[in-house]
């Protein structure tokens, strides 16, 4: 065991508990907030990893707009506050949904660990990673701009069409 | 130093908690916490496999990069889908039937 053997088992518990509560709480709201506990974890284990820009780029946009995105979206779809039971399926469900995701967490987890071995981390470079990202990778960087517009116009898209169906419905 | 099985570990149990979530949730927007639980193990063994690889191009931090990123194109999509439904039938509760 190292120092970053230690760290990583810390931040990992962390990631791992708070992902569990997240999928298993009975209040929407926790649920959410949960996710921010896992992702900031996440965000640790990128660090420990040495993976520096990886890990503002996940505070940035998850932390900061995806988790939020999901808390408006459970503001405008009326959320019960308090803990409700029919968030999650029936008992018989949840076992089947437990059989499954074990299931194939031991299918990756059984193919991934005899690959582990002992490694050095490679030191953070954030020069050298900039340098790569804006020569061998700026075409695919160009096209997730491209991406994300295609996104913004796409959900504009979907609510005008709602709406528009709405508004012919209340004329009929 | 590091040994690599906890990465791996870590990776796996956030799939087979994404998938639990995923199967388990009847609320649309907690289904996609589910989803960003797997993604967010799929980010997590691309940045193992750069950090205990050499990779002049450094692709598996690019890659996540570009994973998180995708991961926001869609969830900006699926929540305009979900509030779309939402207006629509009045709930979204996925283990009902469309009214």
């Amino acid at each position: 065991m190292t120092g970053l053997d230690l760290a990583f088992a810390a931040t990992g518990l962390v990631t791992a508990a708070a992902a569990a509560l997240a999928v298993t709480t009975r209040q929407v709201v926790h649920s959410a907030l949960w996710l921010v506990v896992a992702l900031l974890g996440l965000a640790g284990c990128y660090l420990v990893l040495g993976a520096e820009l990886v890990a503002l780029v996940q505070l940035l946009v998850y932390v900061g707009a995806v988790v939020v995105l999901i808390i408006v979206a459970l503001m405008l779809t009326r959320a019960p506050i308090g803990p409700r039971a029919e968030h999650s399926t029936g008992p018989a469900h949840r076992v089947l949904a437990a059989c499954v995701g074990a299931g194939t967490g031991g299918l990756v987890a059984a193919v991934l660990l005899p690959t582990a071995t002992r490694a050095q981390v490679r030191p953070a470079g954030s020069e050298e990673l900039a340098r790569q990202i804006f020569s061998t990778w700026v075409w695919p960087f160009e096209l997730l701009s491209l991406l994300l517009l295609a996104a913004l116009v796409g959900a504009f898209a979907v609510s005008g069409l709602t709406t528009s169906d709405a508004s012919g419905e209340g004329t009929r | 130093m590091i040994h690599t099985a906890g990465p791996y570990l870590l990776a796996s149990l956030l799939v087979a908690l994404g998938l639990y979530g995923i199967l388990a949730r009847r609320n649309a927007v907690l289904m996609l916490v589910g989803a960003e639980l797997v993604l967010a193990g799929g980010g997590l063994l691309l940045v193992t496999a750069g950090a205990v690889g050499r990779d002049p191009s450094w692709s598996g931090q690019v890659l996540t990069l570009f994973v998180i990123t995708i991961a926001a194109a869609e969830v900006v999509i699926a929540l305009a889908v979900i509030v779309a439904a939402y207006r629509r039938r009045g709930h979204i509760d996925l283990a009902q039937d469309a009214g």
